[in-house]
C-alpha cells in the first residue's frame, strides 16, 4: 500500500533533468512513458527512495497523470516507497541461493546490525531485506547493494562481517 | 571437449571491449549479413538451423521470425528479452557481463533481418551492472560504425537502447515486458494478437531470449546448416546452460544439445559431481517451473535408457517421469536436502511474483505457500497433500500467462515424485523439524516403470 505521509518535497537537479531527456528521447514521438521505470531508477539513485512528491514531479515531466506513476511505482520491487538505509543489501532468498547457505546469511545480518528485515539502523547507514532470485544462483549466497547494485557473491558469515566494517569505515 | 559457439572466447582477456572481439572474428556476421545477404536469407538460415528459443519456451526461433507482420509504413520492433529471474538461471547475465559484444552483433544482425530501425534490449533492473557493460559496449560499437545511420555504406540504420526493467519475475513473459517498456505494470496481455502482429506500441515486434540472439551470429558466420549439425534430432546446436546447487563446480557450461545427463553432472569437463562427497537425491533440469525429478528419473529413464541435455530426451515419458528442457537452469539437490522446503521456497516465490491478473494465480498461489508452509513446519495433516493437489491442478491451464503452469509444475511434480516426504513430514512433526527425510529411495535404479497418475 502506498502511504501518503506528510513529505518535503524534493527538488530535481538540472544533471538529473539532462539524465531524463537523454532517457525521453529513446523512444518513439508520444510514446515517453517508456521512460518511466529507467526516470524512476535514477530517482532513487539520486534520492535512495521514490518519495511521493518526486513520483508527481515524474509524472508532470511525462505528461502522465500521477497515478500511472505510483501504480508503477508499487507494482515493481525494486523502487522503495520509505526511505532505507544508506546502503540498501538485499540478499538473495530463493532455492539455489538456499541450498548454499542463504538464509544462514538473513539472520546472521539481522544479528549482526540488530534491526529486523526492512528496518533501518539507527545511524542511518544499513538496512536489508530478502529478496527473489538475482540470477546468480552458481555463485550464491549473493547479495547485492543499491543504488549501484555492486554485487557481491559466494557469502560467508566472514565475507559479511567485512563488508559491513567495509561500508562502516568509508561512511 | 565439446564445440563451443558462444563461450569461445569467454577467457581472453579484454574480450568485453570491442577492440580484442574484433580481432577474435567479431562483427564479422553483421559485414557477411549488410554486405551479402537479404534479410530473406538471413531468416532462411535461422531457420534451416533449427534453433529453438533458449528463454524456456523452446519455440523455433526462425519461424517465429517469419511470423513477423510487414505492413508498410508501419515501424517494427526487436526486442531482446534479457529480464532473466527464472531461479536457477544465471546464463544471459554471464554472457552480457564478459561477452557483451555477442549480444550486440546478434542484436544488429537479427534487427536487420526483421527490419528493426529501433530496437531494445530490456535487462531486469537488478543488472544495472550488466546494463552499464552494456552501454559502454553499445558507445564502442556506435563510435566504430556499428551502429547508427548507414552501416558498413548499406543504407540500413539501426538505434539500439538499453532498458532497465524494475525487479518483477512475470516482465519475462514477452508481453509483460513489453507492457513494461511502454511504462506500465507487467501485465500479461491476452493472445492474441501475438507480438508478431501486434508488440511495442501496437507494431508488429519480435522478443527473443539473449542466448537466442547471441546464437544468431554462429549461425550466420557458419550458415544454418552446419549450425543444425551439432546437437541431437530437433534439438540443435549449443545450450548454455547455468548449474547451480550443491555441486562441485557450479557455473554456466555451453554443451553440445545431447549430452548424457549423467556426464554432466559428474564428469570433471562439467559440474565435477556432487559437492562435499555427497549423492545426488533430485534435480530441477530447466529452472525452477520445470518438474523436480529424483536421481534414478534424471539420470535414466523409466525404461532404463540413459537421459541425455536435449528438449526432447528431458521431457521424455510426459510429466509422469520426466520434466523439461526449459531455460537450461540445472538446480542439484544433494541428500540433506529437504524437497517440502524447497518446494514451499519455490510456491513463495510465485506467490511473490504473481502480477495478480488472474485470480487461480494471485490466490492459488497464495495458498500453496501457506500450504506448504504448514507442512514444513511440523503442522500438516494429510488432507492438505490432497489440498495441495487439488490447488494445483486448478492453477494449471487457468490463467492468461504460463506464470499459472510454472508455479503449479514444481508443486504436483514433489508431490508426484515424492509423496512419502511430504507424508513423512506429517507423521513425524517433531522429528521433520530436526532433522531431514534424507536420500530415501530416490537415488536407486528403478527396476519397472512406476505407476503413472491420472491427472
Amino acid at each position: 500500500m502506498l502511504k501518503v505521509e506528510e513529505q518535503t518535497p524534493v527538488t530535481f537537479s538540472s544533471e538529473l533533468l539532462a539524465k531524463f531527456d537523454d532517457i525521453k528521447s529513446r523512444y518513439p514521438e508520444g510514446k515517453q512513458k517508456s521512460a518511466l521505470l529507467p526516470l524512476l531508477h535514477l530517482v532513487q539513485a539520486e534520492f535512495l527512495w521514490v518519495p511521493t512528491s518526486a513520483m508527481d514531479q515524474v509524472a508532470a515531466y511525462l505528461d502522465i497523470q500521477p497515478i500511472e506513476v505510483y501504480e508503477v511505482a508499487t507494482f515493481y520491487t525494486m523502487y522503495f516507497l520509505k526511505p532505507q538505509g544508506k546502503y540498501a543489501l538485499e540478499v538473495c532468498r530463493t532455492g539455489p541461493c538456499c541450498l548454499v547457505g542463504a538464509e544462514k546469511i538473513l539472520s546472521h545480518l539481522e544479528s549482526k546490525l540488530g534491526v529486523k528485515e526492512g528496518e533501518v539502523t539507527p545511524d542511518g547507514l544499513f538496512s536489508f531485506r530478502g529478496v527473489e532470485c538475482l540470477a546468480a544462483c552458481g555463485f550464491g549466497p549473493v547479495l547485492q547493494i543499491s543504488p549501484e547494485y555492486t554485487f557481491y557473491e559466494n557469502l560467508t558469515t566472514e565475507s559479511v562481517d567485512k563488508l559491513i566494517e567495509d561500508l562502516t569505515s568509508k561512511k | 571437449m565439446s564445440r563451443k559457439l558462444l563461450l569461445e572466447h569467454i577467457n581472453v582477456p579484454g574480450i568485453n571491449t570491442l577492440e580484442v572481439y574484433r580481432q577474435k572474428g567479431g562483427y564479422r556476421a553483421v559485414e557477411k549479413a549488410l554486405k551479402t545477404l537479404t534479410p530473406e536469407e538471413i531468416v532462411e538460415e535461422v531457420k534451416k538451423s533449427g534453433l529453438r528459443g533458449r528463454g524456456g519456451a523452446g519455440f523455433p526461433t526462425g519461424m517465429k521470425w517469419s511470423f513477423l507482420a510487414k505492413p508498410e509504413g508501419v515501424a517494427r520492433y526487436l526486442v531482446c528479452n534479457a529480464d532473466e529471474s527464472e531461479p536457477g538461471t544465471f546464463k544471459d547475465r554471464y554472457l552480457m557481463t564478459y561477452i557483451p559484444h555477442a549480444l550486440i552483433e546478434g542484436m544488429i544482425v537479427s534487427s536487420f533481418a526483421l527490419g528493426a530501425k529501433v530496437s531494445y534490449i530490456y535487462v531486469r533492473g537488478e543488472m544495472m551492472p550488466q546494463i552499464r557493460i552494456l552501454e559502454r559496449a553499445i558507445a564502442e560499437a556506435k563510435a566504430a560504425g556499428w551502429l547508427g545511420k548507414n552501416i558498413l555504406g548499406s543504407g540500413y540504420d539501426l538505434e539500439l537502447y538499453v532498458q532497465p526493467g524494475g525487479g518483477a519475475y512475470i516482465c519475462g513473459e514477452e508481453t509483460a515486458l513489453l507492457e513494461s517498456l511502454e511504462g506500465k505494470r507487467g501485465n500479461p496481455r491476452i493472445k492474441p494478437p501475438f507480438p508478431a502482429i501486434a508488440g511495442l506500441y501496437g507494431c508488429p515486434t519480435v522478443v527473443n531470449n539473449v542466448e537466442s540472439i547471441a546464437a544468431v551470429v554462429p549461425i550466420i558466420n557458419d550458415g544454418g546448416d552446419e549450425y543444425a549439425k551439432i546437437g541431437i534430432g530437433r534439438s540443435t546446436g549449443t545450450k548454455l546452460i547455468s548449474a547451480s546447487g550443491n555441486l562441485v563446480k557450479p557455473g554456466v557450461y555451453e554443451i553440445e544439445l545431447g549430452l548424457p545427463v549423467e556426464e554432466f553432472i559428474y564428469s570433471d569437463e562439467y559440474c565435477g559431481g556432487i559437492a562435499n562427497g555427497k549423492r545426488l537425491k533430485a534435480t530441477v533440469a530447466g529452472g525452477s517451473s520445470v518438474p523436480v525429478l529424483p536421481a534414478n528419473l534424471t539420470l535414466k529413464y523409466a525404461n532404463g535408457e540413459p537421459r541425455l541435455m536435449s528438449y526432447e530426451s528431458l521431457s521424455e515419458g510426459g510429466f509422469a517421469t520426466g520434466t523439461m528442457m526449459g531455460s537450461g537452469g540445472f538446480i542439484a539437490f544433494d541428500e540433506d536436502q529437504c524437497i517440502v522446503r524447497n518446494t514451499w521456497n519455490f510456491a513463495r516465490f510465485y506467490h511473490h511474483e504473481s502480477c495478480g491478473q488472474c485470480s487461480p494465480c494471485r490466490e492459488g498461489t497464495g495458498w500453496m505457500e501457506k500450504i506448504l508452509h504448514k507442512i514444513e513446519h511440523g503442522h500438516g495433516t494429510m488432507d492438505d497433500v490432497d489440498l495441495l493437489w487439488d490447488v494445483q491442478r486448478k492453477i494449471e491451464g487457468n490463467t492468461i500467462c504460463p506464470l499459472g503452469d510454472a508455479a503449479a509444475w514444481p508443486v504436483a511434480s514433489a508431490i508426484r515424485h515424492f509423496r512419502d516426504e511430504f507424508e513423512w513430514h506429517i507423521k513425524e512433526p517433531v522429528k521433520s523439524q530436526q532433522q531431514n527425510y534424507g536420500l530415501a529411495n530416490y537415488a536407486t535404479p528403478i527396476e519397472k516403470a512406476p505407476v503413472t497418475e491420472e491427472k
